[in-house]
């Protein structure tokens, strides 16, 4: 593979250490996807304590899955998933070479739904639980039954979701570098691998919290007498 | 594998966006099913719907917003080899956590009922 | 091997001299000089790591304590476990020897992300010096295994900022190893199949494997400890139904595979210095390659035995030793390989052989030593007590260190373009095989008599078996300066290498010494397999004219 063939024309972001566009493709997805499977065992070390203290104290963990209202966990759920979508559309509008315009529509799309996401949970979650006392180490003032092990869940509530909106923030900005690199014309049907790898990203997070809301809101169910 | 592909080879399936629509469709009519069967009393079987609904969401993003039905069986080694290693970590961390009160250890099949009955 | 170019027997651009200045190392993406960053890095850490070591040991001449308190001894320990453990071992061969080499043995111009690989390097700076930090304001006494509720609720030390630091060190080990699990499988030279490749690069994937499975858990461990720390959260604590076994289930569920990337880099190296210094094939190529896989995959899988006499349940321990036996078995495996290799090879003694050797046998007894300690019985007596710090030491430093030093030694002219003088690296090498044995052998007869690890005094009966490791740690320390000495001499007035001294098989050995900043004017085309050395003709005995016997 004489030099001279390899170094046709490039299109822009093409690295060097690469010999062809399709190799470097190649490794930036499984790239990205080794990072998931890290950000799997990351979050998997939480997931695997909350599943070990949930088993041992089942009925503390309901009644404190009690204190979180099914309403914002289901609504934030939703606006995750438009998020999801808008992100997958995005990709598709460079993909089939659509005006940078459209791409930055469904990209900014997609950061509103995160801005979203985090606004309500901000705002109608932790803040009404740190009114409610109900925020282990910052304000604790909870009174009902099963005290220590409701602690206990609210713990893992505020580290797992604390974690996951955290994860949020850094896709936020990595949706704003986007938008700007779209905006200087970067993307092309040849290429867009920093969309593609930044959605990876992205479902990923929206697939955390698919599973938080599972576990955090509705164990134990929601039935009266649960 | 050494071989390299062309350049500009192997540029992504580009998925109609009915199947997107599709799949947001079923995403959120699966969140609207988790959280109406929560207020119905099934008992144990309550976490077990809601994760069976999890798991299936989790499959269409992955397969379909994140190309996985379209990737190389490399990438789907890699995704399931996360999860395998998370499912480890959290089997042998139970097989102490949640055995710890046994006194005589059962033999055979029965050593997998207490794990079940005590996770759901 | 490969397409043949021509090599200058001298280069006169480098990656060394391509550019100059401190801004062109401290913002290069060159693997080979983020390479020598991580080396010098390394280095310091091993120096600072040990300088608690000679004060314990000196500490330890005296039942009673020669030199401090026990709550000094304490930090003493702790500080000398986490500064070798997450500073110097888990990063030692990866990221030198693994960053230089890798694209060189597979053909390719640089890592798959040599941005990401220089953030590497900035994250353990920086995740070292917090460790610093703390170490100089007063350290840890946790022991390197931060176990709660002392770590949490006690302990008036510095918890936090030593695991900040060890928090981000563990970034920067996982994004080294995606680069490394990428750049194997899309960059290859063409030609250059999975069972062609040395298997220096096999071990690499295999550690590699380990850092981003891992390491995550341990971050997230640490940050759960932080938090109960700081918002005094009893996440751990039995009051509040926590568990402390919890934080060990998670710690150790990363603790144990990091142990496998202390050595299976080191068997790696070891593979390439048997072959290269009897000058043969390696026996059982696929054998040693599935091996090095294997001992990634069941290392997630034993942590539990680290756990044996904390209160685990009877059922995880049955299963977690069985299991810990399984583990010895690939190990067992590359021991024999390797053996067999050497049998009837054209061997040849110099300083990374010497390294080698000294591995294949000190990391057998430190190997044998931890079946031991997989069989519970034998653990209740041996748990807690120097014969876990005696099997320890044998296969991280009789092993790892060892193997480091050797594969430094036999890179050595390929990273700097000299040679070292052979003779001080075999005086080193020996040196320091004797005084490691005189340090550490005593260690498992004062454990198996029973004096407990961690401790800052003694029973009088155990004082000449100390003595003796304390003289032993002195000889140690000696033989590691040596090098130290003799290698920074000969990067100024060492003779000059050619492209290929050792006259070894490998891709690295096909370009010049010190390397050009793209590698390979041409990438090769890679036409046989690993270790292709020649074959000796069989030997034909003069009473059975015509008949040959091998």
């Amino acid at each position: 593979m004489s030099e001279l063939a390899a170094h046709g024309a490039h299109p822009p972001g093409f690295a060097h250490q690469f010999e062809t566009v399709g190799q470097q493709r190649e490794a930036g997805r499984l790239g990205m996807w080794v990072f998931l499977v890290t950000e799997i065992l990351f979050f998997g070390g939480m997931f695997a304590s909350y599943t070990i203290y949930r088993a041992l104290h089942y009925e503390s963990f309901v009644t404190g899955s009690h204190l979180l209202e099914v309403k914002f966990g289901a609504t934030n759920t939703y606006v995750l998933i438009c998020s999801s979508l808008t992100m997958a559309l995005a990709i598709r509008s460079a993909q089939t070479g659509k005006r940078k315009g459209q791409i930055i529509f469904w990209l900014i799309l997609t950061m509103i739904f995160g801005a979203l996401f985090l606004g309500l949970k901000l705002r109608f979650e932790w803040y009404r639980d740190y009114i409610d006392g109900i925020v282990p180490g910052i304000n604790w003032a909870y009174n009902g039954p099963h005290a220590p092990g409701v602690q206990m869940f609210m713990c893992f509530y505020f580290f797992m979701t604390g974690l996951h909106a955290l994860h949020m923030v850094a896709g936020l900005g990595v949706l704003t570098v986007l938008v700007i690199m779209t905006a200087r014309n970067k993307f092309s049907p040849e290429y867009y691998a920093p969309l593609e790898i930044s959605g990876l990203y992205w479902h990923f997070v929206d697939i955390v919290w698919i599973f938080l809301f599972a576990l955090l809101y509705l164990i134990g169910g929601r039935y009266p007498g649960s | 594998m050494s071989e390299h592909t062309e350049q500009g080879g192997n540029a992504g399936h580009v998925v109609p966006v009915s199947t997107y629509v599709l799949v947001f469709f079923a995403l959120m009519a699966g969140t609207a099913l988790t959280t109406g069967v929560a207020y119905i009393d099934l008992g144990r079987w309550n976490t077990v719907v809601a994760l069976a609904i999890a798991v299936t969401k989790m499959m269409l993003v992955v397969l379909f917003f994140m190309h996985a039905k379209y990737a190389t069986g490399l990438t789907r080694i890699v995704i399931l080899a996360g999860f395998f290693w998370l499912g480890i970590m959290i089997t042998l961390s139970c097989s102490d956590e949640l055995t710890r009160t046994w006194e005589i250890v059962p033999k055979g099949w029965n050593m997998i009922v207490p794990f079940v009955s005590r996770l759901f | 091997m490969s397409t043949a170019q021509a090599v200058p027997a001298e280069s006169s651009v480098n990656y060394l001299n391509a550019n100059y200045g401190i801004k062109s190392w401290l913002l290069t993406f060159d693997h080979k000089r983020i390479g020598l960053l991580y080396l010098a890095s390394i280095t310091l850490m091993f120096f600072v790591g040990g300088v608690p070591a000679v004060l314990m040991r000196l500490h330890l001449i005296e039942p009673q304590g020669a030199l401090f308190e026990p709550e000094t001894y304490n930090k003493l320990f702790s500080t000398h476990g986490i500064i070798m453990v997450f500073f110097f071992l888990v990063p030692s061969i990866p990221a030198t020897l693994g960053n230089f080499l890798i694209p060189l043995m597979i053909g390719a111009r640089d890592v798959a992300f040599p941005k990401l690989n220089l953030m590497s390097w900035y994250l353990f700076i920086i995740g070292a010096s917090f460790a610093l930090y703390a170490t100089l304001s007063g350290g840890v006494d946790t022991g390197w295994t931060f176990y709660p509720p002392y770590s949490s609720s006690y302990s008036q030390t510095h918890v936090v900022a030593v695991a900040l630091g060890v928090f981000i060190a563990g970034f920067s080990s996982i994004l080294t190893g995606l680069n490394f699990i990428v750049t194997i499988h899309k960059m290859r030279a063409p030609g250059l199949t999975w069972f062609r490749l040395p298997l220096f690069i096999w071990a690499m994937y295999a550690t590699s494997l380990i850092f981003v499975l891992g390491t995550p858990v341990i971050a997230v461990t640490l940050l759960l400890l932080g938090a109960e720390r700081i918002l005094h959260v009893g996440i751990f604590d039995p009051a509040v139904g926590g568990d402390p076994l919890l934080f060990q289930h998670l710690f150790w569920f990363y603790s144990h595979p990091a142990v496998y990337i202390m050595i299976l880099p080191g068997m790696g190296v070891v593979s390439e210095l048997v072959t290269a210094f009897s000058r043969k094939k390696i026996f059982g190529y696929s054998f040693v390659a599935f091996s090095s896989l294997s001992i990634a995959v069941i290392s997630f899988v034993v942590w539990g035995h680290h756990m044996f006499v904390t209160g685990q349940s009877v059922y995880a321990g049955l299963v977690f030793s069985v299991l810990s036996f399984l583990v010895a078995i690939p190990s067992a495996i590359k021991v024999f390989n390797w053996t067999a290799t050497l049998y009837r090879g054209s061997i040849s003694y110099e300083a990374p052989m010497l390294y080698a050797l000294g591995f294949i046998g000190l990391f057998t007894i430190g190997g044998l030593t931890g079946l031991f300690l997989a069989s519970l019985a034998t653990d209740v007596h041996l748990n807690g007590t120097y014969f876990i710090v005696a099997h320890f030491h044998y296969v991280m430093v009789g092993g790892a260190v060892m193997a480091y030093l050797g594969g430094i030694h036999y890179w050595w002219p390929k990273i700097t373009g000299r040679l070292y003088p052979d003779l001080w690296a075999r005086i080193a090498a020996a040196i320091i095989f004797i005084g490691f044995n005189l340090t550490f052998f005593p260690q498992f007869i004062l454990g198996y008599l029973g004096m407990p690890r961690r401790y800052a005094v003694y029973p009088a009966e155990f004082q000449v078996l100390n003595v003796m490791s304390s003289a032993g740690a002195s000889i140690l320390g000696i033989g590691y300066l040596i090098p130290l000495i003799y290698l920074t001499w000969s990067m100024r007035y060492g003779p000059v290498a050619g492209p290929n001294p050792w006259k070894a098989k490998g891709l690295e050995w096909t370009i010049p010494s010190p390397p050009p900043t793209e590698n390979f004017t041409e990438i090769p085309i890679v036409t046989e397999e690993a270790y292709n050395y020649p074959v000796a003709e069989p030997r034909k005995y003069p009473d059975t004219p015509g008949v040959a016997r091998v």
